[in-house]
């Protein structure tokens, strides 16, 4: 039993309707559907990060919502977020300190990152640890991509 | 992996949800947090999904003469950010930080932790520990349900078909601690610990440690910590994971039970 939703969402500023089948996750769609290939597919059962996207202004999990769950959302993604230079300081920070090898980790460690950014507080090393915890990258161990958010944060980047 | 083929309805009243959920292989999806991954997984392949997120009545904290009501829709960032929880409830803010990560916690709700019952989540033993009061609503009305028979077995609850879960009800209580051993951030705990006290005494809950939360009955009675630590094996009797053995995880309980203890004891 499967028949395709009518769901309507607003993608980096365009409203977009589709039909769409229920079982069809929103990474799966922003990537297949609308090529905003930017959001990564890693583990597909939300504990790697790679595929966070923004949805009505928090960062989720890309893997761990429907599609049509999204009907009626705003959703953002590394696409619009870099377009908009929301992310530049941080996009900034990370080429200068080296926070990045391969990059597929990038697009979802930037967005998480900028949900700490947008909290206003000056968290600690500990804190961006923690904050960024389900946001895995197997190249750099970390220590950079900390380097670069802490750089942000402390008006340096 | 792609979840299977299911269809999906989101109710818009809870009338709608109720002859929803009564169709063949029907699931309620909420947060959809533990439940998406399990489709991922191909370990659920339900009919039809339900989804409840747009029932206004299922949302919202609010103050009560008794304590706190927290729909079932709350999510745990929700939660983090309510001055109400951490003034009346702070176990539950306790808790909640240790719930996996900050996009997990966006969008997995207070409701479907204590619906799903895992034995590793943090929820179900703040619930026991709080003795909490589960409202379960169906067509004819409502049903409450304490904490202490809610936790059936394992991923069971005292939740009837055609019933769902509406909200929590949390007494007051000032002095709570809430513990977690885990290997790294936000992973499901080894074994962790609610622990309450006012001037009836303590209730220590911990997680991880059975089939459903447990609460530490002989250990929360014990007059001194090395009395408590002497009865919690009659307690707990934890099922062995891949890594740990039902004896090492007596041994960290007992690791969070010392932890805790000066804060559950101190003068009232």
């Amino acid at each position: 039993m499967e028949y395709a939703v009518e769901t309507t969402l607003t993608v980096n500023g365009t409203r977009i309707t589709r039909r769409i089948a229920p079982r069809v996750h929103l990474v799966d769609f922003l990537r297949d559907e609308l090529g905003l290939t930017g959001s990564h597919i890693g583990c597909e059962h939300g504990v790697c990060g790679a595929c966070t996207v923004r949805v009505n202004g928090e960062i989720v999990r890309g893997c761990l919502m429907l599609a049509v769950q999204a009907d009626g959302c705003t959703v953002e993604t590394i696409e619009g977020l870099s377009d908009s230079k929301e992310l530049a300081p941080l996009q900034k920070a990370f080429h200068e300190h080296n926070a990045l090898q391969c990059g597929f980790c990038t697009p979802g460690m930037l967005l998480t990152a900028q949900e700490l950014l947008k909290s206003g507080e000056k968290p600690t090393r500990d804190e961006i640890r923690a904050h960024i915890s389900g946001n895995y990258c197997r190249c750099t161990g970390y220590q950079a991509i900390v380097d670069a958010i802490e750089s942000v944060i402390n008006g340096k980047g | 992996m792609k979840a299977p083929s299911f269809a999906y309805a989101k109710a818009k009243s809870l009338a709608e949800a109720f002859d929803l959920i009564e169709r063949p292989g029907a699931k309620i999806l909420a947060g959809g947090q533990s439940l998406i991954p399990s489709l991922n997984m191909r370990l659920a392949s339900p009919e039809l999904l339900v989804d409840i997120t747009g029932l206004k009545d299922l949302r919202g904290i609010d103050r009560r003469p008794a304590g706190l009501r927290i729909g079932a829709l709350v999510t745990h960032s929700q939660l983090q950010r309510s001055d109400d929880v951490d003034q009346l409830a702070p176990l539950l803010l306790q808790a909640a930080a240790h719930i996996a990560h900050p996009a997990i916690r966006n969008r997995g709700t207070m409701g479907g932790s204590l619906a799903l019952a895992d034995p590793a989540a943090e929820y179900p033993a703040c619930a026991l520990a709080l003795n909490a009061t589960l409202v379960l609503v169906h067509r004819r009305g409502e049903r409450r349900v304490p904490a202490s028979k809610f936790f059936k077995g394992l991923f069971e609850t005292d939740i009837r078909p055609g019933e769902i879960l509406a909200a929590a009800e949390f007494p007051k209580v000032e002095r709570s601690i809430f513990l977690e051993l885990a290997r790294r951030q936000g992973d499901y705990a080894i074994v962790g610990l609610a622990g309450v006290a006012d001037a009836s005494g303590k209730r220590i809950a911990f997680l991880g440690a059975g089939p459903t939360p447990v609460l530490a009955e002989h250990a929360s009675r014990a007059v001194s910590l090395n009395a408590a630590l002497e009865v919690l094996g009659r307690d707990l009797q934890p099922p062995a994971d891949l890594y740990h053995s039902s004896a090492t995880k007596v041994h960290l309980a007992k690791v969070l039970l010392s932890r805790a203890w000066n804060t559950l004891s101190k003068p009232h």
